[in-house]
């Protein structure tokens, strides 16, 4: 089965959406994004769908989804690159991505969470459990 | 009004979710709708086949280029054979779902296009119709 590949820079996890999602590469994502992070102890988590033509409501659950469990483990979802056209469509669809931040690309999305951590006290990509894989 | 291309295809499967929005994509490049129309009625196409596959348990569409004096739009009508929709005006509220999702599938589908019509029937089935105009 396909699977988006995860990398890993300090304690975000970066994903990079680049194909056509449907289901089950969607449901895997999920899947692999939440495993990563308690395995990882990841704290943030960058989504970057620069390539993504549309994002329907089927994918706005999905990253919903994954930005509300990331959140249960301790984890920020940020969301960058979004293409201007898919934002006004998704505004006119009604879909609100609830609970998930948004950046203009991915240099920024990696500023917002880095402040974050500042925030809380912990250096920028530090794992919390201070373990080196 | 004339229709000058048609073409039908099923939608059994998430993959042909992912066909049909291909193929919706191209037909909106081929009359020339702008990036941002063409995003629409994508995403249009994607939330009613989606619908069709979840609530009508599969079914087709039916795409067409029409032509209205010298302006072109895409016509797409999806159909199923599912249990139907018993009260149309509640199933086109924001945020109603039956199922596992949104319920933003309709009502959005209807913001994203120049056109829509809906006629079900419960028991025999589905029609929605969109249409984005150049």
């Amino acid at each position: 089965m396909d699977r988006i590949p995860i990398l890993k820079l300090g304690g975000v996890l970066i994903v990079t959406i680049q194909v056509d999602m449907h289901d089950r590469l969607a449901l895997a994502l999920e899947e692999d994004l939440t495993t990563m992070i308690a395995r990882t102890g990841a704290r943030g988590v960058l989504i970057e769908i620069s390539a993504l033509e549309i994002v329907d409501s089927f994918i706005g659950r999905m990253l919903v989804s994954i930005a509300a469990v990331s959140r249960v483990l301790d984890a920020e979802t940020v969301l960058a690159g979004m293409r201007p056209a898919v934002a006004i469509t998704l505004v006119e669809l009604g879909l609100e991505l609830t609970g998930i931040r948004t950046a203009l690309n991915v240099e920024r999305g990696m500023a917002l969470l880095k402040a974050r951590f500042a925030e809380d006290g912990d250096g920028f990509g530090s794992d919390r459990d201070g373990l080196d894989d | 009004m004339t229709v000058s291309t048609t073409e039908t295809l099923a939608i059994r499967s998430g993959d042909d979710v992912v066909r049909v929005r291909q193929r919706v994509r191209a037909l909106a490049v081929d009359i020339g709708l702008g990036l941002v129309d063409q995003t629409k009625i994508i995403t249009a196409a994607s939330e009613l086949a989606r619908n069709t596959l979840d609530y009508g348990g599969g079914g087709e569409v039916r795409a067409e280029i029409v032509l209205a004096g010298t302006r072109r739009g895409l016509r797409l009508t999806f159909e199923d054979r599912g249990p139907g929709i018993a009260d149309i005006e509640q199933a086109m509220t924001d945020h109603y779902t039956s199922g596992r999702g949104l319920g933003l599938g309709l009502g959005g589908a209807k913001r994203l296009s120049n056109e829509f019509h809906i006629e079900s029937t419960p028991g025999v089935g589905t029609r929605v119709m969109i249409a984005r105009w150049k």
